[in-house]
Parts: structure tokens; sequence; C-alpha cells
């Protein structure tokens, strides 16, 4: 079997290029890795290499032709024993397997299938969650049974809350730690790791360097050989050092390695304006995360949130990003004190009944929407308030039932309005409730500007109750 | 080793060989290498065809830098790499069939046709990937150390960069940790003597081996076209590190024949500095010298020839016969399912 040499793509845009120079004659023996041409195409000369070893029987293209097509066969190796009359007809075109670079015209476009506008899926078990929910299907969130754990309750700060979860699962798993800056010795930037030094030492809670974008690296290696790492940052503001570690490394491995390769890491850190710090130490980055696949992404409000949420993140096979809030680390809330309270993932609590408006929010804009809640009630304004508690998957169902309903919904949160997570709220309602709506859907906001530092500033820049006040009359049509 | 030299890489480096090889090593490295670089041509000649597309970084002309390294390590060690790492995996002892199939992207490729030329692991193997981004796999290789010291495996990661990613902030950041906390990592510089098409004279000040120094990290200056230089120095190394001594940087000089991609024509080298290399420093041919001086006849070294080709004529035809991923595959592994 003589060996046929083709006309090679140096690219994948490349069809035709210049033969512009043989290297060897016919007759000359090749070694595999000999250059034995040179082609030129609009871009460059590049050389040819022999990828077997033979004599050249023939040289089937003249040197100098111009438009040679990828794939043509421009020679023909002879192996041992071969001769040129062993040499078939050598047509313009390979015979081989080479594949058409361009599809074929009047196929229909492929297309995956997507659930989409009213994709709404059924039924109390939900099978494949992960692949609907990238699908952007409304399905309904894992069953919780809440209430048995708020039989027990005590109450805690956040911040108190958060170090129970912590210390909770890595008293019953080894393999979760704890890494970051100042958690071990200083207890913690805010304190949220306090006393965790002494109670499981300075292998599992590390103070790190100050060094984001390589202890985020490490963190996703540690996670990749198997352990559960905690990865606090200071402030979400700081994380931006190691957003290619989170995203790049972390939410897109396990499809790179066709599901062979899973990262189990929570990141965590103070996310938000916690007041007069200055725009790099205030930014809100739900909707950076949240617009990743690969990635949970989840924001605590009360100690209940901040425990359930935590056990869970740190119990899930998958990247996890908490969002705490320095505000809330010192608010103390009713927690329940079961070590198995883990709030499922994917699941937003209606934290307030409602019949008139939807207030959706996360983080310490719940509370903020508890207390408009109260105003409206005043003004005979019934408001539902749902706590998204995830933020990916976000939990559809939920937002769009409570929307059927009230038929009237305004997203708060305390980042920025383009692209935010109220967008996508916007978005869902308009794709899959458009008929139920009575009003426009309103979003409440971070002003479109840099934090400022100022106090005066600083409080027209974050959503205040006013404001949601306000908003939400606009769409009852009562401003 | 450790012996200095300029940037420009000279024939003089030292190398020390402490014992002499055996027939059966020599054959072993051979026939790695050979695998690695029969199997580049061929990925080469599959991208010529259409049937390979985005990037494809061969490396050829590097293979004794992973073969050596590699008959150095011990089974529980893991190797994590950048985008060139069709030889790491290769040489991990995956079955070259995954690999090229990856690389056409089907079904049958070890990350089932999504992750690509850049993006292949082998975690049975001790394979982290694969990573596309210049120096990420640096710190995670350092996480890597970090988990088989957190876990007293006795393991040591082997995180390969090229001298381009040696420039990366995240990679001092590393050192910094890995010499802070003694993780067991040993860093292996592959300085091929370009960042793409930016030479070594061009983007980096000092010298690789030594930029572990501010740190107390030893580092040392090895040819990387012996393989048996390599083995030597990585042996050495990892005893160092497997006492708990902390990390260690090996700078391998070396060289890649070809382009920095498939579409890179090589016009910022002479023609003279690459057949400096390809045609008398061959890694390859050094070894095949060795063998035919009396340790294997030329019918041996033909049958070993024969069988590679075979393995990477059979991963080639396999790599066109796989079928593609079937459109489901697209809404698959983004994220672990968590039973409810």
């Amino acid at each position: 079997m003589t060996i046929e040499v083709l006309m090679p793509a140096l690219s994948p845009t490349m069809t035709e290029g210049t033969l512009a120079r043989w290297l060897k004659k016919e007759g000359d023996t090749v070694e595999a890795g000999d250059v034995i041409a040179e082609i030129e195409t609009d871009k460059a000369t590049m050389e040819v290499e022999a990828v077997d070893e033979g004599v050249i029987g023939k040289l089937a293209v003249a040197e100098g032709t111009e438009n040679v097509q990828v794939n043509d066969v421009i020679a023909v190796l002879l192996e041992d024993g071969e001769n040129a009359s062993d040499i078939g007809e050598v047509s313009a075109s390979s015979s081989s397997e080479a594949p058409a670079r361009v599809s074929e015209e009047g196929e229909s476009p492929a297309v995956a299938s997507t659930v989409n506008a009213g994709g709404y899926v059924e039924g109390a078990v939900v099978e494949n969650r992960d692949v609907l929910y990238a699908q952007g299907a409304v399905f309904p969130p894992p069953i919780f049974d809440e209430a048995p754990f708020l039989e027990d309750t005590e109450v805690v700060t956040v911040r108190e809350a958060l170090c129970n979860a912590m210390s909770e699962e890595m008293r019953v798993d080894e393999d979760v730690f704890l890494l970051g800056e100042e958690v071990a010795e200083y207890n913690g930037a805010y304190k949220v790791s306090k006393g965790m030094l002494d109670e499981f030492g300075p292998k599992r809670v590390v103070d790190s360097p100050i060094t984001e974008h390589a202890f985020t690296g490490l963190g996703v290696g540690a996670a990749m050989y198997g352990l559960k790492p905690i990865i606090e940052f200071m402030s979400m503001d700081f994380a931006m050092q190691a957003m290619d570690q989170i995203i790049n490394s972390a939410a897109k491995t396990l499809y790179m390695a066709g599901g062979k390769l899973g990262c189990p890491i929570v990141f965590r850190g103070q996310n938000g304006a916690p007041g007069k710090v200055g725009a790099q130490h205030s930014g809100c980055y739900a909707s950076w995360y949240a617009h990743v696949p690969g990635l949970k992404v989840v924001a605590p409000w009360s100690a209940a949130d901040a425990k359930g949420l935590m056990k869970a993140a740190i119990r899930d096979p998958n990247p996890v990003v908490v969002l705490e809030h320095e505000l809330l680390y010192g608010q103390s809330f009713e927690c329940p004190v079961s070590e198995d309270y883990s709030i499922p993932l994917g699941r937003a609590k209606i934290e307030r009944e409602g019949s008139d408006v939807t207030l959706v929010s996360f983080s310490i804009m719940v509370g903020k929407c508890l207390e408009a809640a109260e105003k409206l009630a005043e003004q005979g304004i019934s408001a539902e308030v749902i706590n998204l508690r995830t933020i990916r998957p976000i939990d559809r169902h939920t937002i769009l039932e409570s929307v059927k309903k009230t038929n009237r919904i305004v997203s708060v949160e305390e980042g920025w309005p383009f692209a935010g997570i109220g967008s996508e709220i916007a978005a869902m309602v308009n794709e899959h409730a458009f008929d139920y709506l009575d009003a426009p859907v309103l979003r409440v906001c971070s002003a479109d500007v840099p934090q400022p530092y100022a106090g005066s500033l600083e409080a027209l820049a974050v959503p205040q109750v006013d404001e949601i006040v306000h908003k939400v009359k606009q769409v009852c049509y009562k401003d | 080793m450790g012996a200095k030299t300029s940037k420009k890489q000279s024939t003089k480096l030292k190398t020390v060989s402490n014992s002499e090889p055996s027939a059966e090593e020599l054959k072993k490295l051979y026939r790695d290498m050979l695998l690695m670089r029969r199997f580049e041509e061929k990925a080469g000649q599959l991208y010529g065809m259409g049937l390979i597309g985005g990037f494809c970084h061969l490396y050829i002309g590097q293979e004794a830098v992973v073969a050596g390294a590699y008959a150095a390590q011990e089974p529980q060690d893991t190797v994590i790499t950048a985008y060139r790492n069709h030889g790491h995996i290769l040489v991990s002892g995956i079955d070259p069939k995954e690999v090229m199939a990856e690389l056409t992207g089907r079904a049958g490729g070890c990350s089932r046709g999504k992750g690509g030329s850049m993006h292949m692991f082998s975690i049975e193997n001790g394979f982290y990937g694969g990573h596309g981004i210049v120096g990420a796999q640096i710190s995670i290789g350092t996480g890597l150390g970090f988990a088989h010291k957190y876990k007293e495996d006795n393991g040591v990661c082997l995180a390969y960069m090229g001298d381009g990613a040696a420039d990366q902030g995240q990679v001092l950041e590393s050192y910094n940790m890995a010499a802070l906390w003694k993780l067991p990592v040993l860093y292996i510089v592959e300085n091929n003597q370009y960042s793409m098409g930016t030479s070594t004279k061009r983007h980096a000040a000092g010298e690789f081996y030594k930029r572990g120094e501010p740190y107390g990290i030893p580092g040392e200056q090895v040819d990387g076209m012996d393989v048996f230089a390599v083995k030597d120095a990585v042996s050495k190394a990892l005893a160092h590190i497997r006492s708990g001594k902390g990390p260690y940087i090996l700078e391998m000089m070396t060289y890649r024949y070809r382009g920095h991609s498939m579409s890179d024509p090589a016009k910022y080298r002479t023609k003279d500095e690459v057949s400096e290399f390809k045609d008398k420093r061959d890694p390859i041919t050094q070894v095949k010298s060795m063998l035919l001086d009396g340790l294997a006849s030329e019918d041996e070294i033909k049958a070993i020839d024969k069988e590679i080709k075979a393995i990477v004529n059979e991963a080639a035809e396999f790599s066109k016969t796989s079928p593609e991923p079937e459109a489901e595959e697209l809404w698959t592994d983004i994220l672990v399912a968590v039973d409810e």
C-alpha cells in the first residue's frame, strides 16, 4: 500500500494554499519528521513534514502551483519493496476520509433542544434537575420540610451560625478545612472563625498570605484531589484577584474533563456594602458568579440561612460561592439547633406571604423587603417577600408561582442594575408569566456608580426601604 | 547539573548519569519518547486533514522531559501541566486511542470530546490536566501538593510550566506558600526558549531555576534534551521533597521543533537554531545511538518502531471512527448531581 501525502490545512479556516517549494525529489528517501515541502497561505509559509518513512514515488503537484485544495494528494510515498508501478491513478482530490469543513447547505440548523418559554416540569420528584436548569426549565424546588427543624431553635448571630456550620461539618468530615487570610490566629477578619484554630489546629484552619490568586488555585487543586476546602475571602472584592481560578478552573473543569474531575469547594466572604468603606470593599458580585455554569451561588440573610446554606455548600460536590454580608454578621435570629439542618440548594423561602405584589431579594435586602412590607401593609398593600437563599440555581418555580398569584413583582438587590439578578428575574417572568402580569417588572438596585465613601452619597447609592416602597406602589399604580 | 549557561542555550550543559542504564531501561525510555513523537506527528497530520480543530500544541522535541521525569516518579505522585499536555498524558499510561479521539472531538475521547487538545485528564493515572490558562496549573498543582501532605500519602505533585507561564504572578505566589508550608511540589519549568513567539531574552529577567531563591527553594538547570540528566535530576529533587524539605525547582532546557500551535510558521527563530537541536541533540536519536552501541540490534529497534507505529495508527483509526458526542452530552457534566 503506497502512502498518500495530502495538502495539509494549517488552520481550521484554511481551504487552499500554494505549494511553494519541494525540498525532496522523486526517489529521495524520507524519514518521519523530515521537511518535504513548503506551502504558502495568505498568512504564512509553513513546512510540511513527512509523517511516515519511505521513498518518494511521485510528486503529484508541481512547485509553484496555486490554489491547491486542502486534502488533495500532493505526493505518494513508497514503502519497503514497492516501486513506481504500485502507484495507482492519483486523483485530483483524495479519496480519504477528510470531512467537510462547512456543513452542507439546506440542512436545518443543528440546535440542541432547549426547554424554554412555557417549559414547565411538574411532579414532586424531578430527575436531571441540573440538566433541566441548564435548559431554562421551570420545575419544583427540592423537597424540604423545614418545620421539624424550627421546633428546636436558639438565638444566634449570623456570625455564630456560620462558625457553627463550618465547625459541625469539620467535626464529621476530616477532609474539610478552612483557609484564608486571618482565619486562624486572628479568629477571622470578621471573627467568623472564632475558636476554630483552637479546636481544629493549624493543619485544618490555615492562615494564608495575602495572595488570593494562588491560594484560590491551591484550594481548587486540593479539592480536585478529594479534599473539601472552604476558602475565605476577606471581601468578595478581593476575590476578583482569583476570578480566573474560580471560573476557569473550579467551575469549568468537570465539563472539560467529561465528568472525570470535580471540584468540591466553598468560596465564601463578605459581599456588599458594609458602610463607608469605599468602592473597593463594597461590591455585590452575585450576578457575576450566578452567570457561570458550573458554580452554585448562595446568599444567606438570617442565621438559619447562614447555617443551613453553609452546611449544604460544604456537603455539595460542586464549587459553591457563599455571599455573606458584614452588616448581618452581628444580627441575631432564631436558628435551628440540629446538626442535620442543611437547606437544599435551589430552594427559595417565602418569608412573608402576601397577595398584591411579590418582592424578590437575597442577603441583606431580605430584611429591607420585610421592613418595606410592614410599611406597605399599613398602606393596605399586601406584599409577598421571597428570600432567594440560592441565587444559582435560582428557584424559578417559587418566583413564578408567586407572581402568578400577585400579578406584580419587584426585585431588590444590592448589586448594580445592568445584567443583575433583577434583570434575570425580569427575563424569567417575561418568558414564563407574561400573561399574568398587571404591571411591568421593576427593579431596585444600587445606583449605577462605583460605591461612594461619604455617608450621604452612600445612602443614595444603596437601596433603601423607602425606595422599595416607592417601586411597589408604582407597580400597584398607587403612586 | 546546575551548570550555568547563558539563556541562549548552548550544548555545553553537563549531564551526569549516576549509573549506566540497562538495556531494558533504555528501551522503555526509547519507547515512551517515540510514542510521543509519532503520536504528535500523526496528530499534526490529522490536523492538516481537518480532523482536529482549534489549537493543537505539539510536544515534538521536548519528549525527554516528561519521559525522564516519569521514570523517576512513584505511583502515588500526581502531574499537572498547561495546554501542551499530549506528552504528559501519554506517558502516564492512558490508552493513546482516548487521547487521539479527544483531539478529534469524539465520544471515545478521554474527556468524551468535551475538552479537546488542551483539556485532557487521566485521574486514575495521576494526571490532573490539561489547563488552558497559562500559570493557573501551578497554583492548582500547589494545591495537589497541599492535599498530598494533608492526606499524608507520601505523594509529590510534579507541576509543569513553560518558560512563559513562569512569569505569571501566581507562580511566585505559589512558590511562597509551598516554601512556607513545605509542600511536596516539584516545579518543572520546561524552558523551550519561547513564550509563544517571544524569546526568553525578551520576556524573562534572570534565570527560572533561581526564582525560588528568595523563598529558599533550591533550583537547578538541567539538560532537557538528555533523558538521563532529566531522570537523575528529578530523582534527586523528589528525594529531597519526600524527605519533608519542601518544594524544588528544575529548569529543563529544552526545545520545541514545531511552532507554538499549528498555524505558527515560527519566523522568530532561525533554521540553524532549530537544526542545532533537531539534528544534533535530539533526545530520541541519543537514546537510539546508546541502544545501538551494543545494547540492542537494528532489528530490535525496528521492532519497537513498528510496534509504536501500529499503536499510533490504531489510535488514529479509532479517533476517526469513534462517534461524535450525542447532542444530549451538551447538557451533562455541568454539575455533579446531588441526591435528594
